[in-house]
């Protein structure tokens, strides 16, 4: 019965179902953000400090910031608020909720019924996994560097104004 | 000499061979050449061959060429076999038609087909030749299905014209009917006898099957039913008089001297299987009187000159089985021959006004030719005269009379075959003589355009003596009283039938003289001296101008026909167009198409509906691997 | 603690999933592409946690790297889409149908 584990778990909840249903964009954002953070905190609560970390640093901090700049480039908002509401009508719940309901139900059903093999709680701290991860995973790390580098290229041309990917083509 | 009999056959053959590949780039007198020159020589040749079998030792002969087909028990051979009768037949076919290919070489002459045509009519005497020289019926039916393919290009053409197409088809489907029940009778015949060598077949008959056994009736209806469609005899008559869509001497040769008398040489050379048959004897017989009458009283009515003449072809083949039916055997062979040079006689002239008129054919619109065209008026005339068998003058009395005289005597029907027979010849010479006056009499009503060249005034000449002294094979010959002809025929065709005795028989034959000679007369004051007569009947409304449209259409064949065979049988295959095989395979491309659209329904191109279905399948995996 | 952590997982999941398929707006289909992810990276931290292993760190981290990426070409791509299609529509983006 681990009351910050539960609490953060219930605000996590909470605001992940507030960025779904949102009409503005900002507001979604900010409501992802505390997603965000009430998730590093049960990170942490699990026993592993240093994604907790991460999860603030990179994921909250820095993915969410791209979203934020997007948002501002294309001036979402207010403005379409009204579009995203009809957008949203709720009729077109029905689909979306049964299915994830049953894809909810299937995961409870295999998580309850198998049973969890914990191995106590113990705190995987830093150091601990630097070790895996250079020493075991390290191919891992090659090949994440490998996939930011494209990523960073990918983003530069895709994202530039005037290059010739928006010359050429498209209206045709 | 006789053992060339096989060039005879071989050498139109050969025509129609070199005229088929060739003829379309020969030079029409080479053309005309090759195609007359095959049937002058095979003429010529059956003059000697004749002489040879006739004056010098057996008059029978046969040649085996090869064997056609060996399957077990099966060995029917291309063998010829030559008696007086087939002497008589090849000599009728060969010398006609050599004066009819003469008269087609001016015929034809503006025609594009040329080499075409005669390429079609050589082929049309090598089936016929190979037809009566057969010396099994495999070999026979290869000639009566030869014919009739020959028929059925001649008839239709000028193709060009779909109404020719479709009177090429109607002779052809017709005559099938026929045919395919023939076919029976000789699968019959070969199935009970063992063999289909024809006099080795009658010989076997006579000695296996007792007279009026059931085997020798059907085999010999079959073989009658083959005959009838041939010879356009009730009920398969209704092709002849719509065959006339052909050129004219196409129906000359076909139509009147050589094809139609197919039927009449089938039960003449089968005779003896006949007399082991009697109800079909009398059937013969019966079908000849009923188609002579009715024939002849469509003729009466019709406007279109070659009509007039399809149906007094029927008519007068009519007189053929009725003698064949009384068991004179001789006599219809002998009116056989007469018929071909008086019937081919009469159709070259109509031909002849026809062309001269520029291809009028409606007789109201003729007329005045005497004095125009006194080269086709005179031949005409004889050829009439001999159609309406005038007294002693002409072959076809002496034919006619030997026939009628012989049916008197035939059973218990006798005497009404004998009437039906008088009464036919009164109508005979009515409408042969309403031709000839309205045609050649009056006042002229169209104009003639073009003169009648040599080529086609010969053969009329010729074949104008020939109706004359035809009648010469009639002259007793010997002391027994019967003609030349029945002498010769006599050891192939032993008649069967009884005469009538002194005062009985001249009787007989003076009544049937003065309807010949009345019908001239008849004629001749209905359209000579007071047409207005004629008029005055023709305008009358009521029931005369029912019998006349009635007569006029054949006797309402065409439509009976129509409502009972053709038209159901159109909606049955309307009915079974979307046959069942053709189901399957439609369904296959049917429900592929149902998945295409299934399946393109899917490809969206929206985002969103395939991220759906993507959640569903994993939705579904997880499930199935989970709760299994 | 581990069921419980992984139960979290799974509903954070199935929250974000629902969230794809009923928004229209890219960017919100984005958004709920990145809950889906660091739920799924929140699994296999819990799953780590409950061995008592760095392993599940570890491909948290890669995780973290890859929708990093991901995210960055994703937004440049939503800004591609603006320009040409004036639109954030996922429905009108449909010119693969057929």
């Amino acid at each position: 019965m681990n009351v910050p584990f539960f609490i953060a778990a219930a605000v996590a909840v909470f605001s992940t179902l507030m960025v779904i249903t949102r009409r503005n964009a900002v507001h979604a954002l900010l409501y992802l953000i505390v997603s965000l953070l009430s998730v590093a905190v049960v990170l942490f609560v699990i026993g592993a400090p240093f994604v907790a970390a991460l999860e603030v640093i990179i994921y909250a901090g820095a993915i969410m910031v791209l979203f934020v700049f997007v948002v501002m480039i294309l001036n979402i908002g207010p403005r379409t608020a009204n579009q995203e509401g009809v957008w949203m009508a709720p009729e077109m719940w029905v689909g979306p909720a049964f299915l994830s309901t049953v894809l909810l139900g299937e995961f409870a059903y295999i998580l309850t019924t198998s049973g969890g093999g914990s191995a106590g709680m113990r705190v995987v701290d830093a150091a601990e996994v630097g070790v895996s991860l250079f020493v075991s995973y390290l191919l891992g790390v090659e090949l994440a560097s490998m996939l930011l580098f494209a990523g960073v290229v990918g983003a530069y041309h895709l994202g530039s104004r005037g290059s010739r990917i928006a010359a050429k083509g498209g209206r045709k | 000499m006789r053992d060339l009999l096989w060039l005879v056959p071989l050498l139109p053959f050969a025509g129609f061979a070199l005229l088929i590949f060739a003829g379309a780039r020969m030079p029409q007198r080479l053309a005309a050449f090759v195609g007359t020159g095959s049937i002058g020589i095979a003429a010529l040749l059956s003059l000697l061959i004749a002489r040879d079998v006739t004056t010098t030792g057996t008059p029978v002969f046969s040649q085996h060429l090869w064997t056609w087909v060996r399957v077990g028990g099966f060995e029917p051979a291309m063998a010829l076999y030559l008696d007086a009768l087939s002497v008589v037949m090849m000599l009728v076919i060969t010398c006609v038609g050599f004066l009819i290919h003469l008269y087609a070489v001016e015929y034809m002459k503006k025609d594009e087909g040329f080499g075409r045509f005669f390429a079609y009519m050589n082929l049309f005497i090598g089936f016929m030749l190979v037809l009566v020289l057969a010396d099994n019926l495999f070999l026979l039916y290869l000639g009566w299905e030869g014919v009739g393919l020959c028929s059925y290009l001649l008839i239709g053409f000028w193709y060009a014209d779909p109404a020719n197409g479709y009177a090429a088809r109607k002779a052809f489907v017709v005559t099938r009917v026929g045919d395919s029940a023939m076919a029976v009778g000789v699968f019959l015949i070969f199935t009970h006898l063992g063999t289909l060598r024809i006099q080795e077949m009658l010989l076997t008959a006579q000695q296996q099957w007792p007279a009026g056994s059931a085997l020798a009736i059907t085999a010999a209806a079959l073989l009658l039913a083959g005959a009838v469609g041939k010879s356009a005899q009730l009920p398969l008559q209704t092709w002849l008089p719509d065959a006339m869509a052909g050129p004219t001497p196409v129906s000359a040769l076909i139509h009147s001297a050589t094809m139609v008398t197919a039927g009449v040489y089938l039960i003449a050379r089968l005779h003896l299987l006949f007399e082991l048959a009697p109800p079909v004897q009398a059937a013969v017989a019966i079908i000849g009187a009923l188609t002579l009458v009715i024939a002849g009283l469509s003729a009466l009515v019709q406007r279109d000159i070659k009509r007039i003449l399809a149906y007094s072809t029927i008519s007068q083949i009519g007189y053929m089985f009725l003698g064949l039916g009384a068991g004179a055997w001789a006599a219809s062979v002998f009116h056989l021959m007469t018929h071909a040079f008086f019937k081919s006689l009469l159709f070259l002239g109509a031909g002849a006004v026809i062309l001269a008129l520029d291809h009028e054919q409606e007789i109201s619109k003729m007329g005045g030719l005497r004095s125009r065209m006194p080269f086709v008026f005179w031949p005409f005339v004889i050829g009439s005269a001999s159609l309406s068998a005038l007294p002693f003058v002409t072959a076809g009395f002496y034919s006619k009379e030997l026939i009628l005289r012989s049916v008197w005597s035939a059973g218990t029907l006798g005497p009404w075959l004998w009437l039906a027979g008088a009464a036919g010849a009164l109508i005979t010479s009515l409408y042969s003589f309403r031709l000839v006056f309205t045609v050649f009499y009056g006042a002229p009503k169209s104009p003639v355009t073009g003169q009648t060249g040599m080529p086609m005034v010969a053969p009329l000449i010729v074949l104008s003596v020939l109706s004359v002294a035809g009648g010469l094979a009639a002259w007793p010959s010997d002391s027994s009283g019967q003609g030349a002809l029945s002498v010769f025929l006599s050891g192939v065709l032993p008649s069967v039938a009884e005469l009538p005795q002194g005062g009985l028989d001249l009787l007989l034959q003076v009544i049937a003289a003065t309807a010949s000679v009345g019908g001239i007369f008849i004629a001749y004051i209905f359209f000579v001296r007071s047409p207005e007569l004629a008029d005055r009947l023709a305008e009358r409304k009521g029931i005369l101008q029912l019998v006349q449209r009635f007569w006029y259409s054949g006797w309402g064949f065409d439509t009976l026909y129509d409502t009972l065979v053709v038209r159901p049988f159109i909606r049955f295959t309307g009915i079974i167009r979307n046959d069942l095989l053709d189901l399957f395979f439609e369904g296959a491309a049917w429900y592929s198409e149902i998945f295409h659209r299934l399946l393109s329904a899917t490809q969206t191109g929206r985002m969103r509906w395939y991220a759906l279905w993507i959640a569903a399948g994993v939705v579904i995996i997880i499930g199935v691997v989970v709760f299994r | 603690m581990m069921q419980q952590g992984l139960l979290l997982a799974a509903l954070l999941f199935a929250i974000g999933l629902a969230g794809v398929l009923i928004r229209r707006n890219i960017l919100f289909m984005l958004m709920s592409i990145e809950i889906m992810l660091n739920a799924a990276g929140l699994a296999f931290v819990a799953a780590g946690a409950g061995w008592g292993q760095p392993d599940g760190q570890v491909v948290f981290i890669f995780i973290l790297t890859m929708a990093g990426a991901e995210v960055a070409i994703g937004l440049a791509l939503v800004l591609q889409i603006y320009r040409r299609f004036r639109t954030l529509d996922a429905d009108e983006l449909s010119r693969m149908k057929g």
